[in-house]
């Protein structure tokens, strides 16, 4: 459902992706680890098309991604979800009104508007805050409205950068569930973590990327060892939350 | 659509400061461009009348001239293919028309006995460069006394008008693109003000047309309020401009200003579609780069 065929992107002299070539299926639930600066942002942002490959193909459904005008950009992202680390809510609407945004901006009737953002922020467990203000909300809360937000139109893939690096371990683990609950009603997830027991804890797909290209891709995988990746890499501190990103 | 206008006017109140410095300043460029746009038309119309007053070439026929010499010569400037109109200006007729024209000052003729005038022919043709052609071949007519026109003069006059004109059209010009870099600055900073939900929206798969909507609404809502608000300054002061001079032009000329009415009616439909345009483009280039990706 998602393939990337020999995709290359490079930013001037700086490598992005090199010649990478992988699928993901349906239903999947995919973690994409690796050192900073390994790939992963670039990985994800050319599957939004915020960015352009330079070479190779990238299909999802129907629909090839390297292909696609500016015009039909924002029909791809219909179907993709999306989760930051810094939640990027709207401070000046509320929870209930943050996600039904995501809904009257592609024009969804009000009257499936008010069917389904209560069910969203159901399934997220935060129905109770419906009327709060994110600042009023914790950390964890906030993430949680933004995947409410991420799935309230009910895409086919749900992308997440970090999506737990800004919240205490306890926290994460919360989100883990519901992306796990999500993954559970059919939407493919792909996370990208540094978060090492995170990884090896839940013992699903892993495509570690490092310097462009993918090093490993395991099914039920691990994080894996300092001797695959770059020195340099932070991964150990920012799964314990104390990311500076 | 809805959604647009109402982000709009919300946009327009959230930022009212904003919103009403642009306005202020789109509405001063506005005014003075009403004023070459005022300027323009008239020296336009003057000119149209001045054409009018001064195509025409008299020639005035000898005292010994005969009717028949006369009609002879009319035939064969009436087969010239630059003139126009042609007309035979009796003596007696020529008495009368002046006396119209200068009223009580007529006397001084009336106190002759005779008729001081000539007969004459009043030539009109197509295009007043032509004049000239037409007043050499009628020089070596006989029975002719003297020929009078303008050419000179109405040229140099209308070389100096489409110089003001052009001028002012030049100075219009830079006002415009004046107008559109400040309603595209103001758009521009509502837009970074807003930039987080803008990026939002571009994740949850808003098209383009979406998120300018409500920016290009605000634009045109400034322009249009500006436009509103000049346009009816200049009329009020046009209205004065008018009750003043109006009626001391027509004296001098054939050809006064401009009617008011005329005036207010082009007024309304141009200063409308400069606000809704400077508005539009100003959004659209603001736009224009955030977009992109
Ligand atoms: N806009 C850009 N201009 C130049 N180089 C860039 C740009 N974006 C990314 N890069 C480079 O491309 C490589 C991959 O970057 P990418 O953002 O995909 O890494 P990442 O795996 O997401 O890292 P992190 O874990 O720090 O988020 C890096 O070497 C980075 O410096
Ligand atoms: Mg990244």
């Amino acid at each position: 459902m998602i393939e990337y065929k020999n995709v290359t992107k490079t930013y001037g002299t700086n490598v992005g992706l090199d010649d990478v070539s992988i699928r993901i299926d349906k239903g999947d639930f995919v973690f994409l680890v690796g050192p900073s600066g390994a790939g992963k942002s670039t990985f994800i942002k050319l599957m939004l098309k915020e960015i352009k490959a330079d070479s190779g193909s990238i299909v999802f459904d129907d629909l090839e991604i390297t292909r696609l005008s500016n015009r039909g950009i924002p029909k791809l992202r219909r179907s993709i979800g999306i989760v930051f680390q810094d939640f990027r809510l709207l401070p000046k609407k509320t929870v209930y009104e943050n996600v039904a945004f995501a809904m009257e901006i592609i024009h969804m009737s009000p009257k499936v508007v008010r069917k389904q953002v209560p069910q969203a922020l159901s399934l997220v467990g935060i129905s109770s805050k419906a009327a709060k203000y994110p600042d009023e909300l914790s950390a964890g809360e906030q993430q949680r409205v933004a995947i409410a937000r991420a799935i309230v139109n009910n895409p086919t893939v749900l992308i997440a950068d970090e999506p737990t690096g800004n919240l205490d371990p306890d926290t994460a683990w919360e989100i883990m569930r519901l992306l796990e609950q999500i993954n559970q009603r059919g939407t493919t997830i792909v996370m990208v973590t540094h978060a090492r027991d995170i990884v090896n804890r839940m013992g699903r797909r892993v495509i570690a990327i490092n310097e462009g290209r993918i090093m490993r891709d395991e099914k039920m995988g691990v994080y894996g060892s300092e001797e695959d990746e770059n020195s340099h890499h932070m991964g150990m501190y920012r799964g314990g939350g104390y990311s500076i990103l | 659509m809805i959604y647009s206008v109402k982000q709009a006017f919300k946009q327009f109140f959230r930022n009212g400061a904003m919103s009403t410095a642009s306005v202020f300043s789109i509405t001063a460029i506005l005014l003075i461009l009403g004023f070459f746009f005022l300027l323009i038309v008239n020296v336009s119309n003057i000119v149209e009348g001045i054409r009018k007053d001064f195509d025409t070439i008299q020639v005035y026929l000898l005292e010994s001239t005969e009717y028949a010499q006369a009609d002879s010569m009319m035939k064969q400037i009436g087969n010239m293919p630059e003139v126009q109109e042609l007309r035979y200006l009796p003596k007696e007729q020529a008495l009368e028309d002046f006396k119209v024209r200068f009223g009580d000052k007529a006397y001084l003729l009336e106190m002759r006995q005779e008729n001081p005038l000539p007969n004459s022919l009043i030539i009109k043709v197509g295009r007043i460069e032509d004049a000239d052609t037409v007043v050499k071949r009628i020089r070596t007519f006989e029975g002719v006394e003297e020929i009078n026109y303008y050419q000179e003069t109405v040229d140099r006059l209308i070389r100096l008008t489409s110089f003001i004109q052009f001028g002012a059209l030049a100075v219009i010009l830079v006002l415009l693109v004046i107008s559109v870099v400040v309603v595209s600055n103001t758009i521009k900073l509502m837009v970074l003000a807003r930039e987080r939900e803008i990026s939002i929206m571009k994740y949850v798969g808003a098209t383009n047309w979406f998120i300018r909507g409500p920016f290009l609404v605000e634009g045109i809502l400034i322009g249009i309020v500006s436009a509103a608000i000049s346009a009816g300054v200049i009329a009020f002061l046009y209205h004065k401009i008018i009750q003043v001079f109006g009626t001391d032009l027509l004296v001098m000329m054939s050809t006064g200003l401009v009617s008011e009415r005329f005036m207010l009616n082009n007024l309304s439909v141009i200063f409308a579609a400069l606000g809704i345009s400077i508005g539009a483009c100003g959004s659209i280039i603001s736009m224009r780069r955030f977009l992109d990706t």
